[in-house]
């Protein structure tokens, strides 16, 4: 019996896992670990793992958070998969840019966008 | 033009790495920033801020030893908002932190807090031997 509740939602969309977060605010240190070891699990579970990671409703993100998404991000490249982000407000979008990963990620407007040429629908 | 605050806000707390007490700081930081006309942006910063703040001095300064406190403390009126966050470590050289957006940096996944601090407060520095974090956002400024 699961005795933690689970701080995403996955959809399988057609092979891409889409990622939504249960939070508004990405920010506690032992919520943002749950939610990483949550990934790294479905990530090394998928032979070519396609994840879309949806932001849809966050309005906070620490650092922290920051970390996973990187940590997430190398995974699916070392097992020849993908990551892509979507839908991120303006406010969060500037925390990519200051920190620059806005150039290490695949970032897409919304999920449909990202979906695109993602081999899901 | 400068406004005269109308109220300030002081305070001050001892927390231990305890997550609901630390968001319950953050929550109250933020009423006090709405109440005293804040825009959302700069709410956003300031928490941002004072997440990063507590997290580096529990994780780096207090190395997370369970029995050690960080402090923060505030001043709070309808110009500026100031935050002093002391941890109990041996302190640091911010000088040294190495700089996450360069290329070969961008993949590390740790290292971003102060140069997010840095972004989003007005003035941030720390006092030696570097376990005292002392940062300002002015409404002007921003």
């Amino acid at each position: 019996m699961s005795t933690e509740t689970s701080r995403i939602r996955v959809t399988d969309l057609s092979g891409v896992m889409r990622v939504e977060f249960v939070d508004k605010d990405i920010l506690d240190e032992s919520a943002i670990r749950q939610i990483s070891t949550e990934l790294v699990k479905r990530v090394e579970a998928a032979a070519s793992p396609r994840m879309l990671i949806s932001f849809r409703g966050v309005e906070h993100l620490s650092s922290a958070a920051l970390g996973t998404l990187i940590t997430i991000n190398s995974l699916t490249k070392k097992r020849g998969g993908q990551l892509r982000l979507s839908d991120i407000k303006p406010s969060i979008m500037e925390v990519f840019t200051i920190t620059k990963l806005n150039k290490l990620f695949q970032i897409f407007e919304n999920s449909e966008k990202a979906l695109a040429g993602f081999g899901g629908k | 033009m400068t406004s005269e605050p109308q109220s300030a806000f002081e305070g001050s707390v001892r927390l231990h790495e305890q997550n609901q007490e630390i968001e319950g700081v953050q929550v109250s930081i933020a009423e006090i920033l709405a109440r005293l006309n804040y825009s959302e942006a700069a709410i956003f910063a300031v928490r941002l801020s004072l997440e990063e703040a507590m997290m580096n001095g529990f994780r780096h300064g207090n190395l997370q030893d369970p029995t050690k406190f960080v402090e923060v403390r505030w001043l709070i009126d309808s110009n500026s908002a100031s935050f002093h966050v002391i941890d109990e470590g041996d302190g640091f050289d911010p000088e040294g932190v190495p700089d996450p957006t360069l290329d070969e940096n961008l993949e590390i996944p740790s290292g971003r807090g102060l140069m997010l601090i840095r972004a989003y407060m007005s003035d941030a520095r720390y006092h030696a031997p570097g376990n005292h974090l002392e940062m300002t956002f002015r409404k002007a400024h921003k």
